[in-house]
């Protein structure tokens, strides 16, 4: 069973997203994506200052098996990315909810996240 | 995944956090814990495959080298009992039908070893070329299992488990031993680049010995390991893997293997004219092998650019190697392009391939 944390938001595209208090939101893939994928060898992160429509693609995530693109959950700008990633994307793999997040958004509508999935729907889509 | 052929071992690799995939038909384990994490216990310690997908043949009968140096392109007349040998089996084209391992037991008793994708392929074709010679050909395939332990400790862990004298068999040697009250065919031989045995036994025996390698090594650091490592394991080590650096389009000479095409060992082979001609007059394409010094993988099927940003061929496989942290792979490319700089285009950024000459990383193969 993967682990679907009970306090974020989730895109059927199995990104998670987190509302943090300054008002940005931060961003990965979830533990079922991240097990999915195997082991997670290259993360290509946007640029900071880059603007992301809802659903757009920011990056992708590369594992021994296969690329995949990342879809922004919500639209905004890209305040920061985890640089630890670039050498360490394997952290994604440890740590998908902590350590593995991918990028910090500003959003572009505060109430966007709203739409998004809860866990227990989540839950539903990849059970 | 009913319809997935099964190893003896598919309850135990489950059992054992096994990540079941199809592979050429076969319900086999791909990663258990890791792909990069078996890989590197490989190289550091000791890793335990199962590869009884593998085909196994008989080839026994008073011609049975006479046939089988007829079909292959090495020279199995250099074999004696306990000795193994590696060739490819090739079309009258000179592309390859398949590789594989010839094992001579006695004047009359050949063993091979043939690729698990291609055991309908191959009997077929040894039969259809053994007409005319005195000589039985058996599948094998289901009576035999096979695991592989690779790695530094390996041949200290399968010395463990048995009373023969495992330092006398040296490398592409065989010998008959019990391994764990096992009857087996120890084959210092492997897909890795390490030391270590392949031990053929009977498919009911496979969970007991499996299961007594794996506590024999827990100890000296033996992991499981599935096919995702054996795949980077032997791509670092730079092996051939048959429908990748060779296939029915790619000769052996094209691939690199000039040294398993004995033009002149005596024996008129299947093959032997096209890969004559194609020495004297050059390959056409070769296979060459590349790093980039990024960590994004090259994958199979991804064109290889030339000096002025024309396609000069495609790569035929990729991975990252789990030792240097880059990405490692082979192409098969104009033989011409092949001195001259060559690049892919990964999702938009242009990457230099840098060629090396395999194996990628040092490997220290048994001395014995």
């Amino acid at each position: 069973m993967s682990n679907i944390p009970a306090s974020l938001r989730y895109a059927k595209s199995h990104e998670w997203l987190k509302a943090e208090a300054d008002g940005t939101v931060t961003i990965g893939i979830t533990d079922y994506a991240q097990n999915s994928l195997g082991d997670i060898t290259y993360v290509q992160a946007p640029k900071i200052g880059a603007t992301l429509k809802a659903g757009e693609v920011f990056g992708v995530v590369e594992s021994v098996k296969a690329a995949s693109d990342l879809y922004a959950p919500v639209a905004g700008t890209v305040v920061t990315v985890n640089a630890v990633l670039e050498s360490a994307p394997e952290t994604v793999n440890r740590a998908p909810y902590a350590e593995g997040w991918m990028l910090r958004l500003k959003p572009a509508d505060a109430a966007a996240a709203g739409a998004l999935l809860d866990a227990t729907a989540y839950a539903k889509l990849v059970g | 995944m009913s319809d997935l052929k099964r190893t003896p071992l598919r309850d135990f690799h489950a059992a054992h956090g096994g990540r079941l995939v199809d592979f050429a038909g076969w319900e086999m384990p791909v990663q258990y814990r890791s792909i990069l994490e078996e890989h590197k216990a490989v190289r550091r310690t000791a890793g335990l495959f199962d590869v009884s997908h593998m085909g196994e043949v008989d080839v026994r009968g008073p011609e049975a080298a006479k046939f089988l140096n007829h079909l292959v392109t090495n020279d199995v007349a250099k074999l004696f009992p306990g000795r193994v040998l590696y060739s490819p089996m090739c079309y009258p084209s000179g592309g390859v039908v398949d590789d594989l391992l010839v094992y001579m037991r006695g004047a009359e008793d050949y063993f091979l070893c043939i690729n698990a994708g291609n055991i309908a392929k191959d009997l077929a074709w040894m039969r259809e070329h053994a007409v005319g010679f005195d000589v039985t050909i058996t599948d094998r395939s289901d009576d035999y299992a096979l695991l592989a332990v690779q790695g530094p400790r390996a041949a200290e862990i399968v010395q463990s488990l048995t009373g023969a004298k495992l330092g006398l068999v040296k490398y592409y040697h065989f010998a008959e031993a019990t391994v764990a009250g096992v009857h087996c065919i120890a084959s210092r031989t492997g897909y890795t680049g390490e030391d270590g045995f392949e031990l053929y036994h009977a498919a009911s025996e496979a969970v007991t010995l499996a299961t007594a390698l794996l506590q024999a090594g827990a100890s000296r650091g033996l992991e499981l390991a599935g096919l995702g490592a054996r795949d980077s394991l032997r791509l670092e080590a730079g092996y051939p893997l048959y429908g990748h650096e060779i296939t029915q389009d790619i000769s052996p000479l094209s691939a690199g293997l000039g040294w398993t095409v004995k033009l002149d060992k005596g024996a008129d082979f299947i093959g032997r004219a096209a890969l004559s001609a194609e020495k004297q007059n050059g390959a056409a394409y070769k296979i060459v092998f590349f790093k980039t010094g990024d960590r994004r993988i090259v994958r199979a099927d991804t064109p290889v650019l030339g000096a002025d940003g024309a396609p000069v061929g495609r790569v035929v496989s990729g991975t990252l190697s789990p030792i240097l942290n880059e990405a490692i792979g082979s192409a098969l490319v104009t033989t011409s392009a092949a001195a001259q700089p060559l690049a892919v285009d990964i999702r938009g950024t242009k990457l230099n391939l840098h060629l090396v000459k395999p194996p990628f990383v040092e490997l220290k193969k048994s001395t014995a």
